[in-house]
C-alpha cells in the first residue's frame, strides 16, 4: 500500500521516470511468476505434513548430536511468524531445552526450502547450495557461541 | 496421502499464505524499480560494488534493521546484483535480514532472555559478513577447478 501510495506521487512529480519504473516492474513481474508457483506448491506441502506439534514432540526430548541434527532440521523445515516460534521456545527452555539448539534453531530458519526455487532463479544453484550449505554450518557454530556466552546450559 | 478433509484446510492456508505474501512481493518489486531507476548503476556499484568490507557492513546494516517477508529480500538482493551491487554485499544483505532481527528483539529479547537475544543477534549480524566472504570465495574456487 505504502509502496503504491509512493509510486503515485513519484507518478505525479517525475511522470518519465515513474513510466520506467514501471516497465522495469512489468520485466521483475513476469520473470518472477514460474518461481512462485513453485513457492505455492512447496508452502501446499508444508502446510499438509508439518506442524509445530509435531516439531516440539522430537525437539524437546533429546540431546547431543542428534538434538542438533533435529533442531536444524526443525528450523529448517519450520514455516510460520517467528513470534509463535518464540513463544513456543520460550516453553521449551522452561522445560529444559539447551540454549544452543534453541540458537541454532533459530538461526536454521535462515534457510526457507519454499523459496529456495525464487533463489535460484536470481542466484543460480551453486549459489544457493553453497549459502544454504554454510548457513546449516553456521547455525551450529553459532548455537554453540550463543551457548558459551549464556553460560550453562538452561539459563539466560 | 492426504485426504479431502486435510488438502482442503491446507489448500486455504497456503492460498491464504500467498495471498498475504502477493503484496509484499508487487511492494519491494515496485520499490526496487524504483531505486533501479533513480539510481544509475554506478551509484549502485559505488555504494555496495566494491567488494570491501565497508559495502558488506552498509548491506548486513540494512539487513539487520529491515523487517518484512525473507522473499522480499531475495527479490531484493537480486535486482540489486542485476544492477551493479556486488555479490558480497548482496549476500550479506540476505543473510543479515534472515538471522538478525532487530525489529523482533524486544520480543525476542521478552520470551528467551535479554542476554540471549543481544548475543544471538550479534553473532548473527557477524556472521552475516563472514558468510558472504566464503560463499563468494567458495564461487570463485569452484570457477577456478
Amino acid at each position: 500500500m505504502i509502496m503504491s501510495v509512493i509510486y503515485f506521487l513519484l507518478f505525479l512529480i517525475e511522470p518519465t521516470i515513474a513510466y520506467d519504473t514501471g516497465l522495469v516492474f512489468i520485466t521483475m513481474l513476469q520473470q518472477v511468476l514460474p518461481a512462485l508457483g513453485l513457492v505455492f506448491l512447496l508452502l501446499l506441502l508444508a502446510n499438509l505434513f508439518l506442524d509445530p506439534s509435531r516439531v516440539k514432540r522430537y525437539l524437546g526430548k533429546t540431546s547431543g548430536i542428534s538434538g542438533w541434527i533435529i533442531a536444524v532440521f526443525s528450523g529448517i523445515f519450520s514455516v510460520g511468524s517467528v513470534y509463535a516460534w518464540y513463544a513456543m521456545l520460550s516453553d521449551l527452555k522452561k522445560k529444559g531445552m539447551d540454549q544452543q539448539l534453541v540458537a541454532a534453531f533459530l538461526y536454521s530458519r535462515a534457510i526457507k526450502l519454499p523459496l529456495l526455487p525464487l533463489m535460484i532463479h536470481y542466484f543460480g544453484v551453486a549459489y544457493t547450495l553453497i549459502l544454504s550449505l554454510y548457513l546449516v554450518i553456521f547455525a551450529v557454530l553459532n548455537g554453540f557461541l550463543v551457548g558459551k556466552s549464556q553460560g550453562r546450559p538452561g539459563e539466560s | 496421502m492426504p485426504t479431502k478433509h486435510e488438502l482442503m484446510p491446507a489448500l486455504q492456508k497456503t492460498f491464504h499464505a500467498l495471498l498475504q505474501m502477493l503484496p509484499i512481493i508487487f511492494g519491494m518489486l515496485l520499490l526496487t524499480s524504483i531505486l533501479v531507476t533513480l539510481f544509475p548503476r554506478e551509484v549502485i556499484t559505488q555504494l555496495l560494488g566494491q567488494g570491501n568490507l565497508a559495502d558488506s557492513l552498509v548491506a548486513s546494516g540494512i539487513g539487520s534493521i529491515a523487517a518484512g517477508h525473507p522473499i522480499a529480500s531475495y527479490l531484493v538482493a537480486g535486482e540489486l546484483l542485476s544492477a551493479g551491487a556486488g555479490l558480497v554485499a548482496v549476500t550479506a544483505f540476505i543473510v543479515a535480514w534472515v538471522t538478525v532481527g532487530i525489529v523482533q528483539l524486544p520480543a525476542e529479547a521478552m520470551l528467551l532472555g535479554v542476554r540471549f537475544a543481544l548475543w544471538r543477534n550479534l553473532f548473527c549480524f557477524l556472521s552475516s559478513i563472514a558468510i558472504a566472504y566464503l560463499v563468494a570465495f567458495t564461487l570463485k574456487m569452484i570457477e577456478l577447478t
